[in-house]
């Protein structure tokens, strides 16, 4: 079984409302996170599993994700793609009293998110 | 004489007599049926070969085709299947009663059922001199076989001059293989036309144009009588008494079914052995009949379309995979194999009956005429020559009596329009629709079946039309076909976003009533279901044509590239596109791009079709320096705006130069440059009717003429879609000119749907009321409309600036942390 650690990320102001950034955590590695106008955070893989779009320039609305490059649509909550498409891996993620953005991520190295290759 | 026996199986015994195009096709057929149980099958075969695509042999004599790459069976397939092949045998009699046939190699073959596949032969007409004692005299052959073809091959290597006996199709095929290899070829044919009997007369005489453009010399109404030498052929004689020297001859004058077998045998023959629906003999139980051999309500075929309707027939009967299989007769299409000349005919040529509709084009100055003709509703024959883009959509309403457009003429040409040149019912389902989301028609129709019955349903669960958008008529066509009727209607296509049921202007008109001038504000007010990402650029460009100044911007609101101000690539890099209006640039600009290429080890700096230079793949954290660096403002070639205006040299250089299309076009960018549109505007002003800069095709195009006067083009396109733009006005001077184009771009702001090119526009809107409106301003709103665009320009801020001071935490970062 995998075990998890919840690490710190970055500060909430460091996200505008329902924008997202791509913050890099431990190790150099990347995830993309999501501050949502309603309140809370989301967390996610960086790239899009369709042609490798960086997620955290998507547009946001209503916990929906839509990728920059096609249009793909996630849900942030569930990671589930419109139309049953490949979804995306989402990590839980909550804001400390301090600001602070926290992330639950697996243990050991960081998720392996390759870059899909660019004529993949 | 002994029997040979099927030994150690139970199976039926079914014995195939010929091994060409009809009989292993039928045996595929029968084999894909699970007849291979049921039957131990044995095939006879008279050429010594698996089995090969007769109908390449063209290609093979044009050199377009390697002999080897035409065998549809290979030996091998004969022996996975199980299938006893021999070949190089020829079958002598048939013994119905005792059911037997006895071969030239002295074997005799019992069957259970027996397949007749006999096909036809070249015909030889009785011609003096054709023959010597040991068959053709050399030089003479048939165009039948790929021994007649490898042996013209090999005679053609020391030949130079071709006799080709027949106008046919086949002739006018051998005709060209034949110059393909450096013959002079001369076809003579004893119609008065070529290709008598697929053509008409007018098309007749086009084509033979056509041929003798080739290089080919015609002899049309020459019955040739005797073949002249003794040894090898020196040349043909004709009924006139004239004699054409040659060292070939093809004889391509038709061919004839192979009937004697069956008709020794006892079986009923007239031109062609002669079966039922069930392609059985007629009176026999146990013999079916299959191919050119065949003849079916009084029609022999020798095309291999009617062929493969005959097999499946014939196997669905003897493998009871369908007793009530039955053949009906098929339409006959053929289309000609000389490259040079594209030729498709269908059906008849020519009128039969009096009330039948005849449509017709002819152009002969490029070979081109086309005739369709019409009965009762239904396409009953076409012929295309020269341009055969309709074909697929003309088979389809042959062969299956589809209903025909109204305007008749749109059987002969695709019309303006965002047309779908192969109509959807006859695109293959894994046919790809959308390119930008790869989604094929099978994808759009399962969808539909699935359940989703409205468009834009389909468009959001399949992602078709979702891209660049130039698919969507074609995936609306899509879904009604698959609806089949059964299609909602669907209010939403009216609505300006999904998420509110309003139309644009009750958009606009309860954003100013309820003061609402931010996107969440919008949604808030108006949305029940809260914001939805994806409409959040399209209700920011209407807040901002609404609002100019006032307008609360959201960076969220914003598409990537209105948030970094460049384009966004497919790497997750931008491309950057400084201003250089007009097109015009100088020693400066020119040396401090090239310095931040240099700099910024720009991967690929591009010329633009809109007259720019673009510098591709800037990391998004190298935006802010790159554009300081270039000092010059965004030329907003990521947005859903005033782009570019395109130019030509104008008047100061251009020897033809009628007007400053190169100031004028300056002018006018600068004046709209960056200015919030539905879709994108590009530009074009051309200094005289040359049209140099293209301006013909643009959203907005100016095009000077005599007299210091101005032509204003609106709604051209040349992107995914093709249009040349309407004239909308002729003005006096440019001071006219740039005030018209801003009230039409104003109107067009407050009219258009959100991502609506101008040509699209222009058709729904129709150039009369955009007249009306914007040039005679009859609803006296043309005041109004330069205010609001004054407002608008007013409002402008170069983006770029933002280099200086970004607007959200991290704007300009690819990641943020620690690295």
């Amino acid at each position: 079984m995998t075990t998890t650690t919840e690490l710190p990320v970055g500060a909430l102001a460091d996200i505008p409302p329902n924008e997202g950034r791509m913050l890099r955590v431990r190790g150099g590695h990347l995830i993309a996170v999501f501050r949502l106008r309603e309140g809370g955070v989301r967390a996610t893989q960086p790239w899009c599993p369709h042609r490798g779009g960086p997620l955290a320039d998507g547009l946001v609305g209503s916990g929906q994700l839509v990728c920059p490059l096609h249009g793909r649509a996630f849900d942030l909550g569930t990671g589930e793609a419109d139309g049953g498409l490949p979804g995306v891996v989402t990590y839980p993620a909550r804001v400390a009293d301090n600001g602070t953005i926290l992330v639950t991520l697996p243990e050991g190295d960081a998720p392996p998110f390759a870059k899909p290759a660019e004529s993949g | 004489m002994p029997a040979i026996a099927d030994a150690g199986t139970t199976r039926e015994k079914l014995l195939v007599i010929g091994n060409g195009m009809a009989g292993a096709r039928t045996v595929e057929e029968i084999v894909e049926r699970g007849g291979d149980e049921r039957f131990s099958i044995t095939m006879l075969g008279d050429e010594p070969y698996g089995n090969y695509n007769r109908i390449s042999l063209s290609n093979v004599l044009a050199g377009s085709d390697d002999p080897r790459d035409i065998y549809l069976n290979p030996l091998d397939w004969y022996d996975e299947n199980e299938i006893t092949l021999h070949a190089g045998v020829r079958a002598r009699s048939i013994d119905r009663f005792a059911k037997t046939v006895s071969t030239d190699d002295g074997d005799e073959h019992t069957y259970d059922k027996l397949i007749i596949a006999t096909g036809s032969s070249s015909f030889f007409p009785p011609i003096d001199g054709m023959f010597d004692d040991d068959g053709l005299l050399p030089g003479v052959f048939g165009f039948r076989t790929i021994d007649d073809c490898e042996g013209m091959l090999s005679w053609a290597e020391n030949a130079s001059r071709a006799v080709v006996i027949g106008g046919g199709l086949l002739g006018l095929e051998a005709a060209r293989g034949l110059l393909e290899r450096g013959l002079d070829v001369e076809v003579v044919h004893r119609s008065s036309r070529l290709m008598n009997v697929q053509l008409g007369d007018g098309a007749a005489q086009i084509l033979q144009a056509a041929v003798e453009g080739l290089g080919i010399t015609v002899r049309l109404d020459a019955s040739t009588t005797r073949v002249v030498g003794s040894e090898r052929v020196e040349g043909i004689e004709l009924a006139d008494g004239e004699t054409i020297a040659c060292d070939m001859v093809v004889v391509a004058a038709g061919i004839r079914p192979n009937t004697e077998l069956a008709a020794r045998a006892g079986l009923t023959v007239e031109r062609g052995i002669v079966v039922e629906d069930t392609m059985h003999a007629v009176d026999e139980d146990d013999v079916y009949v299959v191919g050119e051999c065949a003849q079916h309500r009084g029609e022999v075929y020798g095309l291999v379309a009617p062929l493969w309707e005959q097999a499946v027939v014939l196997a669905d009967h003897i493998t009871g995979a369908d007793p009530h299989a039955a053949y009906h007769g098929s339409k006959v299409a053929t289309k000609l194999k000389v490259s040079g000349i594209e030729l498709a005919t269908m059906g008849q040529s020519e009128p039969e009956h009096p009330d039948d509709e005849t449509v017709h084009f002819s152009e002969p100055r490029r070979f081109v005429h086309k005739t369709v003709i019409v009965r009762g509703g239904k396409l009953v024959g076409a012929t295309l020559l020269g341009d055969v883009g309709k074909v697929s959509f003309l088979t389809q309403a042959f062969d299956r009596g589809t209903v025909l457009p109204e305007e008749r003429v749109e059987l002969l040409f695709d019309l303006g329009g965002p047309s779908v040149e192969i109509g959807v019912a006859e695109l293959a389902e894994e046919a790809q629709v959308c390119n930008c989301n790869g989604v094929s028609k099978g994808d759009i129709a399962a969808c539909v079946r699935g359940g989703t019955k409205t468009v834009s349903g389909v468009m959001k669960a399949t992602k078709a039309g979702m891209g660049c958008g130039s698919c969507k008529s074609q995936v609306l066509e899509i879904v009604e076909w698959a609806a089949d009727g059964s299609l909602e209607d669907d209010p939403a296509a009216d609505y300006y976003v999904p998420a509110i049921p309003l139309t644009k202007p009750e958009l606009m008109a309860a954003v100013r009533a309820q003061g609402l001038k931010s996107v969440s504000a919008v949604f808030a007010a108006l949305a029940e279901e809260g914001e939805v990402a994806a409409v959040k650029p399209a209700l920011a460009s209407l807040l901002r044509l609404v609002w100019a100044g006032e307008y609360e911007d959201e960076r969220d609101a914003r598409f990537i590239n209105d948030r970094v101000h460049g384009n966004i690539q497919k790497d997750g890099t931008f491309s950057v596109v400084p201003r250089i209006a007009g097109g015009v640039t100088n020693v400066g600009e020119l040396r401090r791009i090239a310095d931040v290429a240099e700099k910024f080890e720009v991967p690929m700096i591009k010329i633009t079709g809109g007259q720019r230079i673009d510098l591709l793949g800037i990391r998004k954290e190298d935006l802010p320096a790159v554009w300081s660096e270039l000092d010059m403002p965004s030329g907003h070639a990521y947005g859903r705006s005033f782009r570019t205006v395109k130019t030509c040299v104008g008047s100061d250089f251009c020897r033809f130069g009628l007007g400053d299309s190169t100031q004028l076009g300056i002018r006018t960018e600068e004046r709209f440059k960056g200015l919030e549109t539905p879709a994108k505007i590009k530009m074009g002003v051309a200094g005289c009717p040359r049209n140099c800069s293209e301006a013909m095709v643009k959203d907005v195009g100016f095009v000077a003429v005599e007299g210091g006067r101005w032509e204003i083009y609106v709604g051209g396109a040349a992107g995914a879609h093709v249009r040349k733009g309407d004239l909308l006005c002729i003005v006096d001077d440019a001071d006219a000119a740039v005030k018209i184009c801003g009230r039409f771009l104003q109107h067009y702001r407050e009219n258009a749907k959100w991502l609506e090119r101008t040509y699209t526009f222009c058709e729904r809107v129709g150039l009369e009321e955009l007249q009306a409106v914007v040039v005679d301003d009859r609803d006296g709103t043309g005041e109004r409309l330069d205010a609001a665009m004054e407002a608008s320009i007013a409002a402008y801020t170069d983006p770029w600036l933002e280099a200086a001071r970004p607007v959200t935490p991290h704007q300009f970062e690819s990641a943020v942390g620690p690295a």
